[in-house]
């Protein structure tokens, strides 16, 4: 029982953080649906479950959230292997570099994709324009990064001695990988799979630009039905379908994560140079950067691109606000904007996630207190399975009274981006967190160690990379959030991608080519933070 | 061990938002009375930082701004909490989504004094004038000049031009669902053929129109004349759309069809249950000065109100206005919005 109080005592703060800030918001938002003119009615909302149309919105949401993730997998991984355990020239630029995709505002990846794959561009002989397949492409061009990462992390910190065992006993590359690599890599696979499906399945932007609005995911039908329609009750419909399978998806994914030896190396050896056998993951590697690197590409072509020649006259343009007015901050001011809220989102985002995967990879001691901990761990992922118009708009309903008048504060926008990042900062650290001798802690215990001290001394050197690539994420989730922010933002402080959604969204050659400008900075600004995080070393750590 | 983590944590703060170089005089407490006029507004409202000084000095109150998401968002917003509104007056709310907002009763009554012109765009069925427009901008199909006479081609003139063989494969246009421009494009099909729109609909998909998800991706992707060069010569768009494509000649290479045209109008008001209303009533009368009304077009690409303001000069060469354009009751809008989306879905998804 200690132990459980323990245990609630840890989980207080982001509790109350998720409580006021996501399950008040949102249950308020459900309510709207569910009672209607004072009364509860049920059986409306349950109606909506039987439409056709409900059904066939469900159905592709599933396959398509699929296939982005199977590609997402297949190519991350693969590539995880060559970014992060064999040396090369400009492996870290390349590493930052593959995050880019994740901060891009969707607006302006669709732009840059339909330049590449619509009628008019060099890959329109495809036929990709407004297809399924179109949409899976995006998806996995937002996500590998995800996958690279996660999977990426927990494989440096991989013990390399019993594969170098198994080889010397005669194991063919093929079996280590198969026999001692995968089942240890289980974990941050299956983590950054759900997490990756998650995004999929609730991706936005992207099904509706990349998909010709031929179809409709359930996200973007709650948009619909939230901000045009004002059919709430369709929309709790489909936001409690959303809540039900998230849930399924988390009691799976946490059976499957379960690995019998989970034991991490605090020490990792210095990675080998490329070699011949690594076909498959420079392959992977290659392709990924082509996924990535053509929209990149055509955006940074279009924003070079003046009048008829070419030069960097969109680039001068962002130190003003534009050629009438029509901004009220220059798009430099934007970035300063963007790159605080970002700062404020991340250790938001940093502490709470540390926090709650401390308080679900601890050995359970009894089944009660691992089905507190399972609980908790699924409470915290359910941010990402939340529309943000839902969020937005249960903010607006339910944080309007003191003590939590909201509404108007500062803090909102930084708070709602921490609460989407945090779902992968935690998926991030729990695995790692999960990799850790539990012995080594009893031994540091027992030696007269406080908890701090154990989690300094043990935990922390083996934690360090997980938690630069958790910081790293959650940097770029808050530099590239625009559901949310879009929401909340207030205009005398708009942050990049409502600057960006802003100029793309007016004619004019000068904003379009200012949009692109705009976009190829966030970017840029993007890789130049994620090359410092991974420089970011702190040697003195393995001391201890 | 912990000097380091310290450090790296304190630097964060101290270039963040919260770090507290924000201005600390615009927050205050709710409760307290206060000297401010909170405007709700969307994404898409600009005043340049002038005029809102202006509007201080001469009113004696703090403007603050909140804008956020689109003319839905911001009327479904506006409703939803009416009974603790987000600020005192908005601005946004369009002949769309007006209906709505009245029959919830969102805005109190203001009268306001209207200039020239202007009472040709009050809303149909306000009696009270909650509501007082502020400016207007017609959704038209647009085409490129250059790419018709380049061809050979007649360009289209009308909305039955827009399914015949000749303009195969050549219109874009952004989906009623997702877009407001878009939106005001089915409603020109409703206006202009009553209960057969969904059969101009059906041949206007068996021509090859594209649809887009907002006027971004149409205009700008697809558009022969859009920022990135596309190949469909006829796009939906705005009046003022060909004020914006001029070419070093001097003159635009698009046009508007202005037998195609949907009447926007947006409007302002009073909210009810305003903290300040006297202010908020200052604002509305404030975005009807001449001042306000002239900065309109290029801060927010619409026509004011005011008939007596003057254009820009490539607005008043080139953003040509409809003299009759098509419109739909606000009451009837809100009434079939729901069941028109649904129709129109089915038959674009085919």
């Amino acid at each position: 029982m200690k132990r459980i109080a323990t245990l609630i005592g840890l989980a207080a703060v982001p509790l109350a953080v998720l409580g006021v800030f996501f399950v008040l918001p949102v249950s308020g938002m459900l309510a709207e649906g569910f009672w209607v003119d004072g009364h509860f009615d049920p059986a409306a909302v349950a109606e909506v479950l039987t439409r056709p149309r409900t059904l066939r919105v469900i159905w592709f949401t599933v396959w398509s959230a699929l296939a982005g993730t199977t590609v997402a997998v297949l190519l991350g991984v693969p590539a995880a292997h060559l970014l992060h355990r064999r040396r090369f020239r400009g492996r870290g630029a390349l590493r930052a570099v593959l995050l880019v995709p994740f901060v891009l505002p969707t607006v302006v990846v669709g732009v840059a994709f339909r330049e590449l794959i619509g009628e008019a561009g060099p890959l329109g002989f495809l036929g990709f324009d407004g297809s399924a397949g179109a949409i899976v492409a995006g998806l996995a061009f937002f996500n590998v990064a995800v996958v690279i990462r996660a999977v990426g992390a927990a494989w440096e910190s991989l013990d390399p001695r019993p594969g170098e065992a198994a080889a010397a006993l005669g194991a063919s590359p093929a079996q280590v990988f198969r026999t001692v690599t995968l089942p240890a890599l289980r974990p941050a696979i299956v983590s950054a799979a759900s997490v990756v499906f998650l995004f999929c399945a609730t991706a936005f932007g992207i099904v509706l630009t990349l998909g010709g609005l031929r179809y409709s995911s359930v996200e973007t039908e709650i948009y619909l039905l939230t901000t045009n329609l004002l059919d709430l009750q369709a929309a709790a419909a489909l936001s409690i379908v959303q809540l039900m399978a998230i849930t399924a998806l988390l009691v799976l994914t946490s059976r499957l994560r379960a690995v019998a030896d989970p034991t991490l190396a605090r020490t990792t050896a210095r990675p080998p140079r490329v070699s011949r056998g690594d076909w498959p993951s420079v392959l992977a590697t290659l392709l990924v950067g082509l996924l990535v690197g053509l929209p990149v590409a055509a955006l940074v072509v279009g924003s070079l691109q003046v009048g008829d020649g070419w030069g960097l006259g969109n680039y001068r343009a962002l130190t003003t606000v534009g050629s009438r007015d029509a901004l009220l901050v220059p798009v430099t001011d934007a970035l300063v904007t963007s790159l605080r809220t970002a700062v404020d989102a991340t250790w938001m985002s940093l502490s709470l996630g540390l926090l709650v995967a401390v308080i679900v990879t601890r050995r359970s001691h009894t089944r009660a207190e691992r089905r507190v901990r399972g609980l908790l761990d699924g409470l915290f992922m359910l941010p990402l399975g939340v529309s943000a118009v839902t969020l937005g708009f249960g903010f607006l309903i339910t944080l309007d009274e003191p003590p939590l008048d909201f509404r108007d504060s500062l803090l909102l926008v930084p708070i709602a981006q921490a609460l989407v990042a945090l779902p992968l900062v935690v998926r991030t650290l729990a695995p790692a967190l999960g990799g850790v001798d539990d012995r080594q802690r009893q031994a540091a215990a027992s030696l007269g160690a406080g908890p701090l001290r154990t989690f300094v001394t043990v935990d922390l050197p083996i934690m360090w990379k997980p938690l630069l690539a958790a910081a790293g994420f959650a940097f770029a989730v808050s530099l590239g959030e625009f559901g949310a922010t879009s929401f909340l933002a207030r205009d005398e402080r708009p942050t990049m991608p409502i600057v960006i959604f802003h100029l793309i969204g007016h004619p004019g050659a000068m904003n379009y080519g200012m949009a692109l400008a705009a976009s190829v900075v966030l970017a840029a600004s993007t890789a130049v933070v994620m090359l410092a995080v991974e420089r970011l070393r702190v040697p003195s750590l393995g001391a201890f | 061990m912990l000097a380091p983590t310290l450090a790296v944590v304190l630097a964060a703060t101290a270039c963040s938002v919260i770090g507290g170089d924000d201005e600390p005089g615009k927050e205050t407490a709710s409760g307290q009375v206060s000297k401010r006029v909170v405007l709700v507004t969307h994404e898409s409202f600009v005043l340049p930082e002038d005029l809102q000084q202006k509007f201080e000095q001469e009113s004696g109150y703090d403007l603050v701004v909140r804008a956020s998401g689109d003319a839905g968002v911001l009327t479904n917003k506006l409703v939803l909490t009416k009974a603790d509104p987000l600020g005192d007056v908005a601005f946004g709310v369009d002949n769309t989504f007006a209906s709505r907002a009245l029959d919830e009763g969102v805005f109190a009554p203001y009268a306001a004094k209207l200039p020239a012109g202007a009472d040709e765009f009050l809303l149909e069925g306000d009696g009270d004038q909650a509501l007082t427009p502020i400016d207007n901008a017609n959704v038209c199909v647009n085409i490129d000049d250059t790419w018709f006479a380049d061809k050979g081609v007649a360009p289209p003139k009308t909305l039955d031009d827009l399914y015949k063989p000749a303009y195969r494969d050549l219109f874009v246009t952004p989906g009623a669902a997702t877009s407001s421009p878009g939106m005001a494009f089915l409603l020109t099909t409703v206006a202009a053929y009553g209960a057969k729109w969904p059969d101009y609909w059906a041949r206007l998909m068996r021509n090859g129109a594209k649809l887009t998800d907002g006027w971004s991706d149409a205009y700008q992707v697809d558009f022969t004349q859009g920022g990135g060069k596309g190949d469909r010569p006829i796009v939906l768009s705005y009046d003022s759309s060909p004020a914006f494509t001029i070419a070093d000649d001097g003159t635009s290479t698009t046009s508007a069809l202005l037998d195609t045209c949907f009447r926007q109008v947006e409007y302002a008001g009073v909210l009810d249950g305003a903290e300040n209303p006297d202010g908020a009533k200052a604002l509305v009368d404030f975005l009807l000065t001449p001042e306000v009304q002239a900065a309109l077009p290029d801060s927010m690409y619409v026509f004011p109100v005011d008939s007596s303001v003057e254009l820009p000069a490539d607005w008043a060469k080139f953003a040509k206005q409809p003299t009759d354009p098509f419109a739909v009751a606000p009451a009837d809008i809100a009434e079939h919005r729901d069941e028109w989306l649904r129709v129109w879905s089915d038959i674009t998804s085919r």
